[in-house]
């Protein structure tokens, strides 16, 4: 069924890439939304706050052990997109969203599905880092405590340490873990909260802009840390940075008030854009 | 010729003088189209001629006003005959001269008229005739005088502006250091009052002693009991009924903040949050007798079907009402703090998998919980200076008790019985009231102090 509705898909973007490709307006998604071994599969995704159309027809698959870099300018979707993925929307008042979206093949807006535990399979980083006012220690532990991950004191400590590890922190933090989160440095905070993140053992992991309230050398070491959480973990990543884009990512989806222009290799879409929306936004000329 | 009239006509005054600055610093500028090598707008030229001709002339109002009564009354004082003067108490001569302005004003005076007297109240007339006049000459003088002095100021490179600007800033002193002032001059009377009262009963046994019972004779042949001021059980009788009503209020407060910030719908909040908030503009009277009238007869029926013994005056009638009367206050107070935690940290916790009620028993509350604690600590300080219901609703029985089934009595309420009625003010029974009013300032002042103090701790967290 979902392979169907892929193949439709990919037939209307293979023709608006022939006539319509460069003539600066949407038309239909160009490029391929499908990837062999996809985790999370979201066909024409519309989302409403209120009477606004925020996201239209938006169909794009997340990788298995890849990075999706989702671009475009401010107020073009790409967090409301985002947000999708693990219902993060449901919280807000008066958003709508229609449209199928699937986690190894599981509707995730089926009726009987209960958003809470979702969370903790499609994990979030946000924009600004947001450490609980609590320990270091507890911060990671939060997830854990929750959903009774661990059995006693010694499996919650080691579960602590092995994702502060695997976020790169451990090191840094490993004799203060009794300290407040919040007393950590911004680049730092960022990593504690992807540490949280990794605790609860997510599948996806969405990140918001997760470099945007960052220093340079920060965002340095966040991006290899990306780079290697690809090894474990699908991550789809918002961001404004169009280097960060092409650095940490194998494929980009570039979206443009609400539609989803261009999809593709990032290699293809920095170098190659088809679309030329993309290439303007791409190349600088606006956005 | 009243007073208000000079002062209609200084506005006037000002008002002209606003106008002729204006005039006048366009006029030095060369003009209204050159107005921009003046250094500040017009208007301000105004205002500094219009403060000049005002503020002076309302100092030397203020002053006048002061000294003139009793610069008249010494005058005429003088001009009685001193034999008759020299014999007075001071109390006869304020009657006296009482007189003397009643039959100067044209009123029935206590007694028959001398001609002393008459004559007194002639002088004490034209006196007084002489004061507004000069009064009035001398007021709208300085105001001219201010008003020319601007006049010779303004040219285009006076810095108005400025000028204006710091007067502004004398008016803001002035007005927030009356509040600080009046603040001072309460506790000082509190406290020189509280130490003639420590004079007569000793400290040790107004803090430590546990009978209360200020009856004290007032005259000499007076059968009244000696008086006891062991102030120990008003405190336990306002701590018993603080404690019942914040025994009600936090929970009760809480839970509302919480369901009204976090889960009602908009249309719910927009409803019952002002619903809640007007159990805070019901007055205390009010709320006492329907304590008084309505809950202690049903708690006092349901007693004795349990078989307790109830009195009908009781410290839990008094309590529950009361804690009734702070919900909004806790309420108020810790949405407000809950609201203020971040939506960031409430994301975190949902992206994590944590349900809305988890987010909010281990991320909102700890989060928000040092502006909880401030907040229920204000309610404490309002509980405790309550007086209203508790005179309506606990009784007037100082009794020792930690039984809410029984009457007690509250600090606030000997304070509102001892100063009630005419009383004499050198008893110890009277000044009684006022120690008791400087201790509980001091507590609720420490409850204050402590809670500002830890809701601005809490303040910097998220900076």
């Amino acid at each position: 069924m979902n392979a169907l509705a892929s193949e439709i898909v990919r037939d209307t973007s293979a023709v608006s890439a022939a006539d319509l490709a460069k003539g600066g307006h949407f038309s239909g998604t160009i490029g391929d939304i499908t990837t062999p071994d996809p985790r999370m599969v979201c066909r024409e995704v519309n989302v409403w706050y209120g009477d606004k159309h925020a996201i239209k027809d938006v169909s794009l698959d997340i990788g298995n052990h890849q990075v999706v870099a989702m671009i475009g300018p401010s107020g073009c979707g790409k967090s409301t997109f985002l947000r999708c993925l693990n219902r993060m929307n449901d919280t807000i008042d008066g958003c709508r969203v229609r449209g199928s979206i699937t986690l190894d093949g599981r509707e995730i807006y089926d009726k009987g599905l209960d958003p809470v535990p979702l969370r903790a399979q499609v994990g979030m980083v946000f924009q600004k880092p947001n450490p609980f006012p609590k320990s270091i220690f507890e911060n990671v532990a939060y997830g854990a405590r929750i959903h009774g991950l661990t059995n006693s004191k010694a499996e919650l400590d080691a579960l602590v340490e092995t994702s502060l590890r695997k976020a790169g922190l451990w090191n840094e933090v490993k004799d203060r873990l009794d300290q407040p989160g919040t007393g950590l440095s911004g680049g730092q905070q960022q990593r504690l909260c992807i540490a949280r993140t990794i605790a609860v053992s997510p599948e996806v992991i969405l990140m918001d802009e997760p470099c945007s309230a960052l220093d340079p050398i920060a965002t340095a070491i966040i991006e290899e840390l990306i780079d290697e959480l690809r090894e474990h973990y699908s991550i789809a990543i918002v961001t404004h940075s169009m280097q960060q884009a092409a650095r940490v990512s194998q494929r980009t989806a570039y979206f443009h008030l609400g539609d989803l222009v261009e999809v593709g290799e990032t290699t293809q879409v920095f170098t190659n854009p088809r679309h030329k929306l993309t290439e303007d936004y791409i190349t600088g000329r606006f956005g | 010729m009243h007073t208000w009239t000079l002062l209609v006509a200084l506005l006037a005054a000002a008002a002209l003088a606003y106008h002729v600055g204006r005039k006048r610093a366009i006029a030095t500028a060369g003009g209204s189209g050159r107005i921009n090598t003046l250094h500040s707008l017009p208007a301000y030229y105004g205002f500094y001629a219009a403060m000049w001709a005002a503020i002076p002339a309302l100092l030397l109002l203020g002053l006048w006003l002061g000294v003139q009564d009793q610069a008249i009354n010494e005058l005429v004082k003088a001009s009685l005959p001193p034999q008759s003067v020299a014999e007075l108490t001071p109390g006869a001569l304020g009657l006296l001269m009482n007189d003397v302005k009643n039959v100067a004003s044209g009123n029935i005076a206590s007694g028959a008229v001398t001609p002393a007297i008459q004559t007194a109240a002639d002088q004490y007339a034209r006196l007084q005739h002489l004061a507004r006049w000069t009064q009035w000459l001398l007021v709208l003088a300085l105001s001219v005088a201010g008003m020319s002095f601007a006049w010779s100021q303004t040219r285009p490179t006076m810095r108005a502006r400025n000028r204006v600007e710091s007067v502004v800033l004398g008016v803001l002193i002035l007005f927030s250091s009356i509040a600080v002032l009046t603040t001072l001059g309460i506790v000082l009377s509190v406290v020189f009052e509280s130490w003639q009262f420590f004079q007569k009963i000793a400290p040790s046994e107004f803090f430590l002693g546990t009978l209360w019972s200020p009856q004290t004779a007032m005259r000499a042949d007076q059968v009244a009991a000696d008086g006891a001021f062991g102030a120990v059980p008003l405190f336990t009788g306002t701590l018993l009924v603080s404690f019942i009503a914040m025994a009600v209020a936090v929970p009760i407060g809480l839970m509302a903040a919480i369901y009204l910030s976090e889960y009602a719908p908009r249309k719910v909040r927009s409803v019952a949050k002002p619903l809640l908030e007007i159990l805070a503009g019901i007055p205390t009277v009010v709320y006492g007798f329907f304590a008084a009238l309505t809950l202690a007869p049903v708690i006092r029926d349901l007693g004795e079907q349990l078989g307790f013994a109830v009195a009908s005056e009781s410290a839990l009638a008094a309590g529950l009402v009361m804690g009734i009367m702070i919900i909004p206050f806790v309420s108020s107070l810790s949405d407000d703090v809950i609201n203020a935690v971040p939506q960031a940290m409430r994301d975190g916790s949902y992206a994590l998998g944590a349900t809305q009620s988890e987010t909010i028993r281990r991320v909102v509350i700890p989060a928000a919980l040092p502006g909880i604690v401030g907040g229920v600590l204000l309610a404490v300080s309002r509980a405790i200076g309550e007086t209203m219901i508790v005179v309506m609703a606990a009784g007037l029985t100082a009794n020792l008790t930690a039984n809410p089934l029984a009457s007690v009595t509250t600090v606030t309420v000997q304070i509102v019985t001892l100063l009630t009625g005419d009383q004499e003010f050198d008893s110890a029974k009277t000044l009684a009231a006022f120690a008791l009013g400087l201790t509980l300032f001091l507590v609720t002042l420490t409850l204050n102090i402590i809670a500002l103090h830890i809701v601005r701790k809490y303040r910097e967290q998220y900076e």
